[in-house]
């Protein structure tokens, strides 16, 4: 790991200060920066240490949502009576994602931020990739892309993102609320992570002098039907290799609002409009779970490795709206 | 670690036995490796000297350090109840404080990036991966690693036995009772683990096997044992008898 200073911020403005020094980085649970950082992909020069910000908070809001601190550890979130009693989709994310020594470590605002487990980027020895050194070209697209991207690629990257967690945060409309040196906004989930396009180094929308602060979660209206189906190469502690958050509204056994997100699939948190809206106004059937499942797949596009993904997700889809339906 | 004092069948001067006694592993290893450097570097001494000018300007040019220092800056850390004052660059891991600077030996390095649970640690009761934080983000926290379980696992000093010896934790007694172990290399970690998963269980925290979120109690079943414990790789494959370890444990203190 590269030498490195270290500051601690004491309160938001001054962290916005801090982070204006060239080569600077935020440092919160650290659990996917320094890993990064032994690897030689990070290399930041000044690492701003957050911990101390007043941003642990888990609170219901006047309206009936919660906003969740971006400093609130992935376990604290996970175990947190009005998460699982109101957003267990996002509970059951969290707790199949890493082990449980990393969720007490890392942040949502960290998780949030978590890059692309892509072996050609996680390892410095091969010249190409994108992602770390723009320009230098995509070794996925022809080399072993088995854990790659079926949907929304770019010939520049074919990179999926790694998060179970920004997978639920899709399926529960959550907004993103950043601080930064013109002051704050709020990023819709939907708009935070980014596909590759032209510019895979950039997964997010947040700018380099910006800090995550909060994640508002409207008023839940999927806490009886949810569902984080994650599949992987071994039963624990492991990346997906495809998942499916699935949720919606049942009124006398009709579907009526309904989100149907898929994770390891593209560079960001896929959302299947297409199997939403098969969906939306249907009943609950077997059928409708299967059509669910086509559609969702709609669009899919393997390269040599990870045509089995298809089959996969298609399935995956169709399973978790059965397991949210309670059909076993 | 304790050490382990040589058998000696033979009148032996007390001093001398004394000395043997604190060789450890680990000192010998330290003071074989130092003697292999000054043997290397007597070497290159020795080719030095033939060097031409030329040869001698860019050798020591690729010896110069590189642009990448830090001053090191002074840390404090609260191990085992105790406090130690340092001084160390900011780079340095948690993991590397408790094995190089403060030679608490216990907590294992296995793959240094957060995938083996070896280094596994408690921080204010937590679990954690010591190989993936900075040491100097634990100030002013308790941290507890496998040397100082048995202690932490006594109230009062008088649980200690007349040798001074610290009563094992709980946990420590089960490893042995069920054979939890065979290297015993990620057994430091498995135990701080244990630790961690037997307090989450107990405050009803779900996990990725737990069939209904929304229940506030955990079903303390094998099935959840190794999901929790699943942070915990071992090379030697002792899992069922990890699992039974915890289990007892688990049962015992509910």
């Amino acid at each position: 790991m590269n030498s490195f200073s270290y500051q601690r911020a004491g309160d938001v403005a001054s962290a916005l200060q801090q982070i204006r020094e060239p080569g600077a980085k935020f440092i919160g649970g650290g659990s996917n920066l320094l890993d990064l950082m032994k690897g030689g992909i990070e290399r930041p020069v000044l690492l701003i240490d957050i911990n101390q910000l007043p941003l642990s908070d888990i609170t219901v809001r006047p309206d009936g949502g919660l906003r969740i601190g971006a400093l609130a550890r992935n376990s604290d979130v996970a175990a947190h009576p009005v998460v699982r009693g109101s957003y267990p989709l996002l509970t059951q994310a969290l707790v199949s994602g890493a082990s449980p020594q990393l969720r007490n470590m890392a942040t949502v605002g960290g998780n949030l931020l978590q890059r692309t487990r892509c072996g050609y980027f996680y390892d410095t020895a091969f010249d190409a990739c994108n992602k770390r050194a723009p320009g230098s070209g995509c070794a996925a697209l022809d080399g072993q892309n088995r854990n790659h991207a079926i949907f929304g690629a770019s010939p520049q990257c074919i990179a999926v993102n790694p998060s179970d967690m920004s997978v639920a945060l899709n399926a529960l409309d959550a907004v993103v609320n950043v601080e930064g040196p013109n002051g704050a906004r709020s990023i819709a989930i939907a708009d935070f992570h980014r596909l590759a396009g032209d510019t895979p180094e950039r997964d997010t929308n947040l700018a380099p002098d910006e800090l995550i602060v909060s994640v508002d979660l409207p008023r839940s209206r999927f806490s009886d039907h949810a569902h984080y189906l994650k599949v992987r190469d071994r039963a624990s502690y492991a990346f997906a290799l495809v998942s499916a958050a699935t949720a919606f509204e049942l009124d006398g056994g009709v579907v009526r609002d309904v989100r149907i997100v898929l994770g390891g699939v593209a560079h960001k948190p896929w959302r299947a409009h297409a199997a939403e809206a098969a969906l939306r106004g249907q009943p609950l059937t077997a059928d409708t779970r299967a059509e669910a499942g086509r559609m969702a797949m709609s669009g899919a596009r393997p390269y040599a490795h990870n045509g089995f993904k298809v089959e996969l997700t298609r399935r995956a889809v169709e399973r978790s709206l059965a397991l949210a339906g309670g059909v076993q | 670690m304790s050490e382990k004092k040589t058998a000696v069948s033979s009148p032996i001067d007390k001093q001398e036995l004394m000395t043997w006694s604190r060789v450890t592993r680990r000192t010998f290893l330290c003071s074989t490796a130092a003697i292999m450097a000054f043997v290397g570097a007597a070497g290159r001494l020795r080719a030095a000297t033939s060097m031409t000018e030329d040869q001698r300007a860019m050798a020591s040019a690729a010896a110069q350090p590189v642009a990448n220092y830090v001053a090191p800056v002074p840390m404090t850390l609260q191990v085992n109840g105790q406090q130690h004052e340092f001084l160390a660059e900011p780079r340095l891991t948690l993991l590397d404080a408790l094995r190089e600077t403060l030679h608490l030996t216990g907590t294992k390095k296995g793959c240094d990036r957060g995938q083996c649970g070896a280094c596994t640690v408690l921080v204010d009761g937590r679990r954690i991966n010591a190989c993936l934080t900075l040491a100097i983000m634990h100030q002013g926290q308790n941290i507890t690693s496998i040397e100082g379980l048995a202690q932490t696992s006594s109230a009062t000093p008088t649980a200690l036995n007349i040798a001074q010896q610290p009563v094992l934790h709980p946990l420590q007694a089960a490893f042995i009772e069920h054979d939890a172990f065979q290297c015993g290399y990620c057994t430091p970690g498995q135990l701080c683990s244990a630790v961690g998963a037997i307090q989450e269980m107990r405050d009803g925290m779900p996990s990725a096997v737990t069939q209904d979120v929304k229940a506030t109690q955990t079903t303390f079943s094998d099935a959840e044992i190794r999901e929790r414990m699943s942070g915990n790789i071992c090379r030697c494959g002792a899992y069922p008898n990890i699992v039974a370890a915890v289990r007892t444990v688990l049962i015992k203190s509910t």
